[in-house]
């Protein structure tokens, strides 16, 4: 009460108790504002658009899979070929939610039931679905036509990713229950047909003949509505950098928009 | 002047007491004019000590109960504490004190608590035997849905729709952390708490030898930051916080491997070690706010007892969240039995801190039938 009323009457310094409570709170609104600006840095990635990402099958759209996802990676769990991967601080607010490097490892539903949707415990990847048919995680898109070999009419030998590659695929041929690394599958084509051969979806891409001569033995990949973008041609293709990869969350009406406003047909 | 020769011995008796006591039932008495019974006072009295607890807890600075508040026995209790006798007794036993070092037994369950919860996880995914899937965010354990309060919390406020999944395992938690009570997740289950005390260690060294500064900030800060937080994922519809969490960031590194956040939480351990001592748990973490509120009305209590508290404050000193040890410090308890405030992690450092036992912990009702 005395320091209090000394402090009134005259300004004298403030007491070593009164410094010390000042500087507390001015240290606290600086970490305090420090937190919150760290937090909010996250919003950078997002309203630049660096994250663009392939999310895992039944992603709701962008802004509510990011609100809805709660960043346990149960789906990463679950995923017998560990295509989906937990995004870094690089991502803003998608700090720690599943996405996936379709090159590095697609989904080729070897899960057969969706097992990521299954395995969500806030639906971010939507329960709606529970066939790899109703997926609709982007549309594959043959981004490099030069240098795809079926285009050029060659065939395919060899192992497709090289000896090193580490991705795995159900070759239901080989073991119906269990992925084998592609690395140990080599392939002896006439044509290469690996998009379509590998696809795991039924009539999402077929070879069509690029001419009418029956001698040509050209044919390009076209790829139909049932695709559901999971990524298995993106990772298969055997050049480098692929020549059909997955334009992510891509629907067929914004492809035909697309293709309206290049002049080519869908 | 001995600390114990410190104390003001109430004069038994005394009319001016007696004056006082009548004056605060009174005032006490919103509903009633007429003085309260014994049994309604001491109900009303628990209702406000929660409330002060909860005040606290959210920043506030403890309240100074005046010696007219205090209760009967509390009073006789120190004037028995200041009889010739008792202060002999108490001497001699603070001088003993003085060469004895507390041993933190209890840390030898907590930190194995901390160890295995956490690695269950990394197991469970690493040999894929499905024991607890995901992280401490939300995870299944042996298939049952939990959730993380303040993730889920997040979640909802984000996306703005009740989870079916979400709710069940919010529930379960809830009520698993209300059993053992107070901020129990804090210290006996969250990784960055264990970081946080190793930190706390390399701290208390360096701040011995000078190297370090011990800056106490604005407690009322957490509860400013949770409303943000709140604020902020109701507003952006993104869950801010967890952008951030550092409970989630080392429990999602310990599990599928750490990546640049784990500098985040580098840069809390660097603040901790080098600023502010516990500066996320005691000053920031939304998490721990959560969970006080969630640990409130729990069954397990940290008790103080007024006959064998000898006020040498080593309980505050090693404790997390000093204010709820408020009333340990000589003339502040108004009752001879008073509870830690619900911010209390249940560490128990505390217990073993306190050399003459006056701290207990004690499981209400089932444990008062025991």
């Amino acid at each position: 009460m005395a320091v209090k009323l000394q402090n009134m009457v005259a300004k004298k310094p403030l007491s070593g108790r009164k410094q010390m409570e000042r500087r507390s709170f001015l240290l606290s609104l600086l970490l305090g504002t420090g937190t919150v600006a760290a937090a909010l840095a996250g919003y950078v990635p997002i309203l630049s658009g660096w994250v663009k990402r392939l999310r895992p099958p039944g992603a709701l759209e962008e802004p509510e899979f990011l609100a809805s996802c709660i960043k346990c990676g149960q789906c990463v769990q679950v995923c017998p070929v560990e295509a989906i991967k937990l995004a870094d601080a690089g991502d803003g607010f998608g700090n720690g939610v599943p996405f996936i490097d379709a090159r590095t490892q697609a989904c080729d539903f070897s899960c057969d039931a969706v097992q990521c949707v299954l395995a969500c415990p806030t639906g971010a990847l939507t329960h709606e679905i529970d066939k790899k048919e109703q997926v609709r995680m982007g549309l594959a898109v043959l981004a490099r036509p030069e240098a795809c070999l079926a285009r050029q009419g060659q065939g395919f030998k060899g192992v497709a990713r090289g000896a090193d590659f580490k991705g795995l695929h159900r070759y239901i041929a080989v073991d119906r229950w269990n992925p084998v690394r592609i690395a140990d599958q080599p392939y002896d084509l006439e044509l290469c047909d690996l998009c379509v051969r590998e696809c795991p979806i039924k009539d999402a891409i077929r070879l069509i003949p690029m001419s009418d001569d029956p001698a040509d033995k050209r044919r390009t990949p076209l790829v139909e509505e049932a695709c559901v973008g999971c990524g298995m041609c993106e990772m298969i293709c055997p050049v480098d950098p692929a020549a059909i990869v997955i334009e992510e969350r891509k629907t067929w009406q914004q492809a035909a928009v697309d293709s309206f406003i290049s002049g080519e047909a869908v | 002047m001995n600390e114990i020769d410190k104390y003001i011995i109430p004069q038994k008796d005394a009319p001016i007491d007696r004056k006082a006591e009548i004056k605060t039932v009174a005032d006490n008495a919103i509903d009633a004019p007429e003085p309260l019974s014994e049994r309604e006072r001491r109900c009303r009295q628990t209702m406000r000590d929660f409330y002060e607890g909860l005040r606290t807890m959210l920043g506030a600075a403890p309240i100074r109960h005046e010696k007219s508040e205090w209760t009967e026995t509390m009073r006789s209790i120190q004037a028995w504490k200041m009889t010739p006798e008792q202060r002999t007794f108490r001497r001699t036993l603070l001088y003993k004190h003085e060469n004895t070092k507390p041993t933190f037994a209890w840390r030898k369950w907590r930190w194995p608590s901390i160890i295995i919860i956490n690695v269950l996880f990394v197991v469970s995914y690493w040999l894929d035997v499905q024991l607890v899937e995901g992280a401490l965010t939300a995870s299944r354990f042996v298939g049952f849905h939990m959730a993380d309060v303040n993730s889920s919390l997040q979640v909802v406020l984000a996306y703005k729709e009740l989870l079916i999944n979400l709710m069940i395992g919010l529930v379960t938690v809830m009520f698993l952390w209300w059993l053992v009570g107070g901020r129990s997740f804090c210290s006996w289950a969250c990784p960055y708490h264990l970081l946080s005390e190793l930190a706390e260690m390399v701290h208390l060294k360096l701040a011995a030898k000078g190297w370090a500064l011990d800056i106490p900030l604005d407690r009322r800060m957490r509860t400013v930051l949770y409303v943000i937080f709140a604020i902020l994922a109701f507003v952006t519809g993104y869950t801010v916080f967890e952008t951030i969490s550092p409970v989630g960031i080392v429990s999602r590194a310990l599990i599928y491997g750490g990546g640049a956040a784990l500098l985040w939480v580098g840069f809390l351990l660097l603040i901790e070690i080098f600023l502010v001592r516990r500066f996320w748990c005691r000053y920031a973490c939304p998490i721990g706010l959560t969970y006080g509120f969630v640990g409130a009305t729990s069954p397990v209590k940290i008790q103080w007892d007024a006959t064998k508290c000898l006020h040498e404050g080593n309980c505050r000193a090693v404790c997390l969240v000093p204010h709820v040890l408020e009333m340990t410090i000589k003339n502040r308890a108004h009752k001879s039995v008073m509870e830690a405030g619900p911010d209390c992690t249940r560490c128990a450092m505390c217990l073993e801190a306190c050399l003459p036992g006056a701290l207990s912990m004690k499981v209400k009702g089932i444990g008062d039938l025991l």
